[in-house]
């Protein structure tokens, strides 16, 4: 009874929530083309885009003066907002998530925001052949770590190949998070042997899926059987398997690449978004073909043996190839100006514009399957803005305020002049504890070395 | 020759140390501070046979008595220490000896020999789940440590055994006694979590925050199947397959109350959520942050312990390394915790977090009170609050006929740090203040 009272009254609340008008502005829908005028935001969805609005009563009126909004940025692969990234103890770490270990109050979600940045994959690290799960979180700056999930964002996990699961370089195995130096070495130690750990735990998943099947089955003839042990590390992969769950997998090349589109057709799945992919472009067709996304840096090289190959070619090819494809950050600092990422695919191999802007908001939105919610500025959709000064393709241009769900999240002028503020706040704190250490001091006896 | 007294001789004969302990004391003419009544400033406390036998201004001692003049000090509950491996040193925390692996001697240089590489990890440190463990049979009464928190003032403490991610049921036990059977006072009492780095988790799973969470997670499932598994059995046993027996699953089962490490808000509300979906109802430990989530604990229901180990910057932080605005609210206001507790109502004890001296836990607990804690409310937190949250209040917390009889005299208030402890009172027998061991001696808190 709490519990729907409760409700009811978050309801209520969200539904009194007075409608915002955001007027004359540039509007870059990404999916309808460009036009000026207004948007009406209603119970955080956009419920009207056209030339001239008439606010209704109680409307809460942005003026944007003239200056450009786009869809929130999503960047299909980011590590923020997250007390833990890798479990890299074991090849296959599916029972593990992002989900248990968010932290609403990273500061990276805030710069985020500050970037245009509305909605981020969080994935887990690439330590191991079968990664965690996967959260999509919305930037929403000050909510609980409940309240940053992107609800009904259908669950992701992290797969990768190539140098970082097989550990090249890194004979020891890589280091013990806990201190202690290295640790044991850990199968596999090849891009053949990432190959089999993934099969391998298919295998174990598809037996764990019939167990569960026949159990279902006798029960349901009525037979006293013990359930089987519930598995979290099976599950997972159970679900991938039955379409219930995405596969982003971390990857460089042509061959690893083509070998994980092969091992997942095997086992009856497809790979939804395949990330880093920096030889993409030489298997664009294949992966078109099996219908994986792509989610690449822009012009990232080099920084490996495995991303020798990369050009800033490749977002532009596999599009011209029929890949859905996006820019992504995989860095909190990327993270803040993926909008120029986007522009750079207009120089290397000459996307339009709203092909660009596609690769950092209704694209990452479709491969993360939220496209029905956001990505884009059309009546239905979740109000996840970004105001920019400037055209967002353009090196000079700063964002203004992001909204998500109607509510606006970052102001620029705001944050500017709270900093002085927060500037004599850490000033007063240094100066206390420095007085109150000194006291310590004065009146504690002598201490013993520790 | 009266009963009681052939029981004193009966006694006196089996365990000869309390030969020259009378079994009947009276502490006449003292301030009272019962914590669970009004303060008594003049009156008399009477110990009999390990237990209060009467407290009040019209009590006098009975004339077996051996009196302790009380005029000018204070007599308080013993204090209990609600969280600590006091009674448990390091080398027994983990429930046994621990296995070492060591090093393989260093094959000669060849292919084979750096194909399969020899075990990195020094140490093995066993399993994560130790949940068979108690604290209750590893108790030393030789740690050097319980005399110091016995200058404290402190008579009880909740400890707990160490190592591992579930380490173990612990034990109220009282910090002195001829023999550790008659230092336990209840078990088990709690099972311990651990999530942080600080077990040592070595190269096996789990080796992160999301790990040891998942880790957790997966054996409760277990536990619970384990369960389900054996009442089934119990049920028909006639048809059905015998499930094995695990002591590990089968310490979960039967755990009732688990703690969880939970220090920043954030972490208070993911840890509400888990023990929720554990469907256990937790305490929660640390808690410097709790300051901004007390009405969430509130609304839980959740009881808290509260760390004495305050947050502070490291003596030997690099100067020119600027703490984030975070931090330095953190360790600004992590003291302002118990005030917000008490505030909103949540139920709340403090533990000393293996502080290096008494002083320093008497200077935390005066901090908080300088953060606004009431003094009343912070003797609480240090008696009957950690009593009532282990459920021992029935024997333990409060100075009133009928429980255990641990108390300490002092010659003056108790949080006033010149103040000192004069006497203690463990289960009826008089001890006194000792010099101090070294912090060298001193083991952490798990």
């Amino acid at each position: 009874m709490k519990l729907v009272w409760t409700t009811l009254l978050v309801a209520g609340l969200v539904a009194a929530a007075p409608p915002v008008v955001i007027q004359n502005a540039k509007i870059l829908t990404v999916t309808k083309g460009k036009l000026d005028g207004d948007i009406l935001i209603r119970d955080g969805k956009i419920a009207e885009v056209g030339a001239k609005i008439t606010p209704p009563a109680g409307a809460r009126v942005i003026d944007a003066g003239g200056q450009y909004v786009m869809p929130g940025i999503i960047d299909c692969h980011s590590h923020i907002a997250a007390d833990a990234i890798n479990e890299g103890s074991v090849s296959v770490s599916s029972m593990v998530g992002i989900e248990d270990v968010i932290d609403p109050e990273d500061i990276s979600i805030y710069r985020a925001l500050a970037g245009g940045v509305t909605s981020a994959n969080v994935l887990h690290g690439s330590a191991n052949a079968i990664g965690g799960k996967c959260s999509v979180l919305k930037m929403r700056w000050g909510k609980d770590a409940r309240g940053i999930v992107f609800e009904g964002a259908k669950p992701g996990i992290k797969f990768a190949l190539g140098e970082n699961p097989k550990r090249r370089g890194n004979p020891s195995g890589g280091n013990n998070p806990f201190g202690g130096g290295a640790v044991n070495a850990r199968y596999p130690a090849t891009r053949m042997g990432v190959e089999d750990v993934i099969r391998d735990a298919f295998n174990e998943a598809k037996l764990y899926q019939a167990a569960g099947r026949e159990y279902r089955a006798k029960a349901d003839r009525g037979e006293k059987v013990i359930p089987p042990r519930r598995d979290l590390k099976l599950e997972p992969l159970v679900e991938v398997m039955e379409g219930k769950r995405l596969v982003h997998a971390h990857c460089y090349r042509a061959d690893e690449i083509l070998m994980l589109l092969r091992v997942a057709e095997d086992y009856g799945f497809r790979i939804k978004t395949l990330q880093h992919v920096l030889e993409g472009y030489k298997v664009a067709k294949e992966i078109a073909a099996h219908g994986a996304g792509a989610s690449t840096f822009s012009d990232w090289w080099a920084y490996k043996i495995e991303a020798y190959d990369a050009i800033p070619y490749n977002a532009a090819i596999m599009v011209r190839k029929g890949v859905l494809v996006s820019l992504n950050s995989d860095s909190a600092e990327l993270m803040r100006h993926l909008n120029t990422e986007a522009a750079k695919t207009m120089r290397y191999g000459g996307l339009t514009e709203d092909e660009a802007l596609a690769l950092v908001t209704i694209n990452p939105a479709r491969q993360l399957d939220v496209d029905g919610r956001v990505g884009s500025i059309e009546v239905g959709k979740d109000a996840d803005l970004a105001i920019y000064d400037k055209h967002p393709l353009s090196n000079y241009a700063k964002v203004q305020k992001v909204l998500i769900d109607g509510e606006v999240y970052f102001e620029r002028d705001r944050d500017a002049s709270e900093r002085a503020e927060r500037d004599k706040r850490k000033t007063t704190l240094l100066e206390t504890e420095r007085k109150r250490q000194q006291e310590q001091k004065k009146s504690g006896p002598p201490r013993r070395p520790a | 020759m009266n009963h009681s007294t052939l029981v004193l001789l009966l006694c006196s004969s089996l365990v000869p140390l309390a030969a020259d302990t009378p079994s009947v004391l009276a502490i006449r003419n003292a301030r009272l501070v019962t914590v669970s009544g009004p303060v008594i400033p003049k009156g008399t406390v009477v110990v009999r046979d390990g237990l209060i036998e009467a407290a009040g201004a019209s009590v006098s001692p009975p004339a077996d008595a051996w009196v302790i003049e009380g005029e000018g000090l204070t007599v308080y509950p013993g204090l209990i220490d609600a969280l600590s491996t006091l009674g448990i040193p390091a080398a027994q925390a983990s429930g046994g000896p621990r296995t070492t692996i060591t090093a393989a001697p260093v094959p000669p240089l060849s292919i084979i020999a750096t194909a399969t590489p020899a075990p990195t990890m020094p140490t093995d440190t066993g399993p994560n789940n130790r949940s068979w463990t108690r604290a209750a049979d590893l108790i030393q009464p030789g740690d050097r440590r319980l005399a110091s928190a016995r200058n404290a003032g402190f008579t009880t403490a909740v400890t707990f055994p160490s190592g591992g991610i579930i380490a173990g049921e612990g034990a109220v036990i009282n910090l002195a006694g001829a023999n550790a059977a008659k230092m336990v006072v209840a078990s088990p009492s709690g099972l311990y979590h651990s999530i942080g780095g600080r077990g040592g988790f070595g190269g096996s799973f789990p080796g992160s925050l999301m790990g040891v969470i998942a880790y957790i997670r997966q054996t409760y499932l277990d536990a619970d199947h384990y369960r389900e598994a054996h009442e089934l059995y119990r049920r028909n046993p006639r048809g059905t397959r015998r499930p094995e027996y695990d002591r590990a699953l089968q310490g979960v089962v039967d755990s009732r109350r688990i703690l969880l490490p939970a220090s920043t808000a954030v972490e208070i509300a993911r840890m509400l959520r888990f023990a929720a979906e554990l469907n256990r109802s937790p305490i929660l430990y640390e808690a410097h942050e709790a300051y901004r989530a007390a009405d969430q604990l509130r609304q839980a229901g959740t009881p808290v312990l509260v760390s004495l180990r305050w947050p502070e910057r490291q003596r030997d932080a690099d100067p020119e390394q600027l703490d984030s605005l975070r931090t330095l609210e953190l360790r600004e206001k992590a003291p302002s915790t118990p005030a917000a507790l008490a505030k909103a109502g949540v139920r709340f004890a403090l533990y000393s977090g293996g502080a290096e001296r008494p002083a320093d836990t008497i200077r935390a607990v005066k901090r908080a009170i300088d953060a606004g804690l009431k003094p009343e409310d912070a003797l609480r937190a240090l008696t009957l609050s950690a009593a009532e949250i282990y459920s021992v209040a029935d024997r333990l917390g409060s100075i009133e006929p009928g429980k255990i009889a641990n108390l300490i005299v002092t010659d003056g208030d108790l949080f006033q740090e010149r103040t000192r402890v004069k006497h203690i009172v463990i289960d009826g027998v008089k001890h006194e203040p000792v010099a101090e061991v070294s912090a060298e001696e001193r083991t952490p808190i798990p």
